[in-house]
């Protein structure tokens, strides 16, 4: 009986080190490099909990992901390269920042047009309130 | 006149963006992700043997002229299960399936493959989800077409079903 405890006691000593070195929830070591890698997860969408990020999501993949991302950053990419490797595999969907591409230039371009637009109107009214 | 319908432009284009939203309150929350691997070379992957007595899954499997169907399954995924037949069926019209298993262990394996039946040639146990994410597979069960060439020329998103048979068998290009 006594040795419940004492298998238990081996087992969380054992699973330590294993659990310790998993990348998918231990930060790099690296501050600059963690600080890289969280950046981009907190802009990676979880395939699985469609609408979270994988930084914040208990998905087994969302793990995986996590753990991709901090080898490629520890490794030395750059996270937009690490993004666009998921793009790739996934698809635009996957990430929260949109990409510049021909297909989302109006996202990019119409609140650019909305204020021009605006700063006219506005300079019309003052040009005719002056005069 | 033509001042008045200027003024009312914003209100129209108002209008118009609600009808937008609302619209899209109807669309599903879940969206089905499609992999962008799909007409690519199948991606580098190695996946050991996921139980004992039969070989792992590799992309140099892929290389040698046979056209094979990738599954991407789960002994603890529900849908997968209901799949096997479909999968035994398709073997025996002479198509290989290599299965890639993933977030899985050969214990949970080998009970799921004595209860519902082996259709696998291979069976490569992911670490780490390395293969689902070179895939591009977002969850299981998946299965993908892999022509002669190495290349994925399709993916099946969900249970393999008797509709998707002869679609399936005609891409493997085996008739019988």
């Amino acid at each position: 009986m006594r040795l419940v405890p004492l298998l238990f006691a081996a087992m969380l000593v054992c699973a330590g080190p294993v659990y310790g070195q998993d990348l998918a929830d231990v930060s790099l070591s690296d501050p600059r490099q963690e600080a890289e890698a969280l950046a981009l997860m907190d802009s990676i969408r979880c395939v699985v909990c469609q609408g979270q990020p994988i930084s914040g999501s208990n998905a087994d993949l969302a793990g995986d992901m996590r753990r991709l991302i901090r080898e490629r950053i520890a490794a030395g990419d750059k996270p937009e390269a690490v993004r666009a490797m998921l793009v790739g595999k996934y698809g635009d969907w996957v990430t929260f920042r949109p990409q510049v591409k021909p297909a989302t230039l109006p996202l990019w371009l119409v609140p650019l047009l909305a204020l021009l637009a605006g700063g006219w109107l506005v300079s019309r009214r003052i040009g005719r309130r002056r005069s | 006149m033509n001042r008045k319908l200027v003024l009312w432009l914003p209100f129209a284009l108002m209008a118009a963006l609600l009808i937008a939203f609302l619209a899209g309150l109807s669309n599903s929350p879940e969206k089905v992700i499609v992999s962008q691997m799909v007409g690519q070379p199948l991606p580098e992957f190695a996946a050991g043997p996921a139980i004992t007595g039969q070989a792992g899954a590799a992309t140099a499997d892929f290389r040698d002229g046979k056209p094979r169907l990738l599954n991407v399954f789960a002994s603890w995924c529900v849908p997968c299960v209901a799949e096997i037949p479909m999968l035994m069926e398709l073997k025996a019209n002479g198509a290989e399936v290599v299965g890639v298993a993933v977030h899985d262990n050969s214990t949970d394996l080998g009970r799921f493959l004595a209860e519902n039946g082996n259709p696998y040639s291979r069976i490569g146990l992911d670490q780490g989800g390395r293969a689902q994410i070179a895939l591009g597979s977002a969850g299981v069960p998946e299965t993908f077409v892999v022509d002669g060439t190495g290349k994925i020329i399709y993916q099946h998103i969900g249970v393999v079903t008797e509709a998707d048979k002869a679609k399936l068998l005609a891409m493997l290009g085996v008739t019988k």
